[in-house]
């Protein structure tokens, strides 16, 4: 069941990258956090709920070649360093392509898909991926 | 008067040809091809579901369009592949574009028909002021069995329909349907693959439903067929829908901008709004469109749309076209189709 919440607590922010601004410095985060790390006290009660456009560039990737049961049948892939277009920096599968078609520097949008599967009676679990613009 | 406010359509990246679902099963490709007027069909990534193609397609719409998600009241989901037999797909793709609390939800089925079956609802419920906006959704990623004829054609796609009354884009004058107890095609439970009823899926099914309701609803709003600039039909393959335009009298002209399923094959649900995306990709206000889909078991909804002034302003570019969704794919082999599809199984339990 711990599971099971943990899923359910993160699917606003999985589905819709929602983060955190620091009203305080600018800064953004993701996943959301309640107090900002630069700003520490002064930021409490600043930090406001954004969502992100999805938007955002590749800093650093690695083709993954084995794989966690889930992720099998999408072997081999690639997981990347995400810089959104807000700040934040996220990990996150690169769909729709050849890893070869993979670089730093490129341009990237979210889409929504499947994370993964509790087998085949369990919950489904959806969140964010990112594709090639 | 009520009508679609925006649309957005989702095909997945990777395709298949009849070449090579012929080459394994021994079938003459040609024929195939000629006897389905199939090119190639759409196959899902592992990690997409009906879930995921519905919230792509309503994303897009929502991105022509920027329409407060509060202000959505209503999303119905249609389907013959649901993720989940009990939790609603609806919900997920709710979560999913940022809906309110309080919104009517429900997953719909009746085979390929089942969200044009959700476009009538919203539409009545928008026409009786129970909710501003809401969202249809057609969408699938359905299968034939390996080696059965309807492998060549059964492929994953979606469109969303937002329906309201202020902002419309293309009014739908009216709608109606037709329905019997016809066993043309069918699933039972637990089943992970259909059956149809070879002598029953053309003519008592097909173009019986199809036929019945594009007249029904020519002659209630005195529609002749040479009034209207598009038709499209439900598609299970291509020879259908275009037989049935030939048998109404529409020409090549009138059905071929939302002739889709030649190049990816039959998206079930989302067969026909798929199409009609298409043509609405296309349309230039005053333009008349004859939309009906067809669901085995058995039935059709027809539709009579008119785009209307403010199509002119409509963002259809912020999001992908239907030709944009055609044009970059990836072809794969049978192999790789059977590992996307799980037909072939691996040996782990939590996959
Ligand atoms: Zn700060």
């Amino acid at each position: 069941m711990t599971e099971l919440s943990r899923i359910w607590r993160e699917t606003e922010y999985r589905y819709n990258l929602i983060g955190f601004k620091c009203n305080n410095c600018g800064r953004s985060y993701f996943p959301p956090r309640d107090i900002c790390p630069y700003c520490h006290r002064e930021s409490i009660g600043k930090m406001e709920k954004v969502k992100f456009s999805g938007n955002g560039e590749i800093l650093s990737y690695t083709t993954v070649h084995d794989a966690p049961p889930a992720f099998k049948r999408q072997v081999p892939y690639t997981l990347a360093l995400v810089k959104l277009d807000e700040g934040p920096v996220i990990t996150a599968q690169i769909v729709d392509c050849d890893p070869d078609e993979v670089n730093t520097g490129k341009k990237v949008h979210m889409v929504f898909r499947k994370i993964r599967e509790d087998g085949t009676n369990g919950v489904i679990e959806y969140g964010y991926k990112f594709r090639l613009n | 008067m009520s009508g679609i406010v925006s649309y957005g359509s989702y095909i997945p990246y990777y395709r298949i040809k009849p070449e090579e679902i012929a080459r394994i099963w021994g079938d003459e490709p040609e024929r195939m091809k000629k006897n389905l007027f199939i090119l190639s069909k759409s196959v899902p990534s592992p990690d997409e579901d009906v879930a995921s193609i519905s919230v792509e397609a309503a994303r897009n719409a929502l991105k022509r369009k920027d329409i407060n998600p509060e202000e959505i009241g209503a999303i119905y989901v249609g389907s013959e592949s649901h993720p989940y037999a009990v939790k609603p797909t609806a919900t997920i793709v709710a979560a999913a574009i940022g809906m309110p609390l309080e919104y009517f939800a429900a997953d719909y089925e009746f085979a390929c028909k089942a969200g044009t079956a959700g476009m009538q609802n919203v539409k009545a419920m928008v026409d009786s002021n129970y909710i501003k906006y809401g969202f249809a959704i057609g969408s699938d990623t359905s299968q034939g069995a390996p080696g059965d004829a309807l492998e060549y054609t059964a492929s994953a796609g979606g469109t969303a329909m937002l329906i309201g009354k202020d902002n419309v884009i293309a009014e739908i004058n009216d709608t109606l349907s037709v329905s019997t107890d016809t066993p043309d095609f069918w699933r039972r439970e637990g089943e992970p693959y259909p059956k149809h009823g070879e002598r029953f899926t053309g003519e008592p099914g097909y173009f019986k439903h199809v036929i019945a309701a594009s007249k029904a609803i020519m002659e209630r709003n005195d529609m002749k067929n040479s009034d209207y600039d598009y038709a499209v039909f439900h598609q299970p393959n291509g020879k259908f829908p275009t037989r049935a335009a030939k048998i109404l009298g529409f020409t090549e002209e009138q059905y071929k901008t939302g002739l889709l399923t030649p190049y990816i094959g039959n998206t079930y649900s989302g067969s026909m709004m798929t199409g009609l995306s298409a043509v609405l990709d296309e349309s230039k206000p005053g333009d008349r469109i004859l939309a009906v889909s067809f669901g085995s078991g058995a039935g059709s909804d027809a539709f009579d749309i008119t785009v209307t002034d403010k199509m002119k302003d409509y963002k259809r570019d912020n999001a992908p076209t239907v030709k944009k969704l055609i044009e970059k794919v990836k072809f794969i082999d049978y192999g790789m189709y059977t590992k996307f599809r799980k037909i072939i199984i691996t040996g782990d339990s939590v996959e």
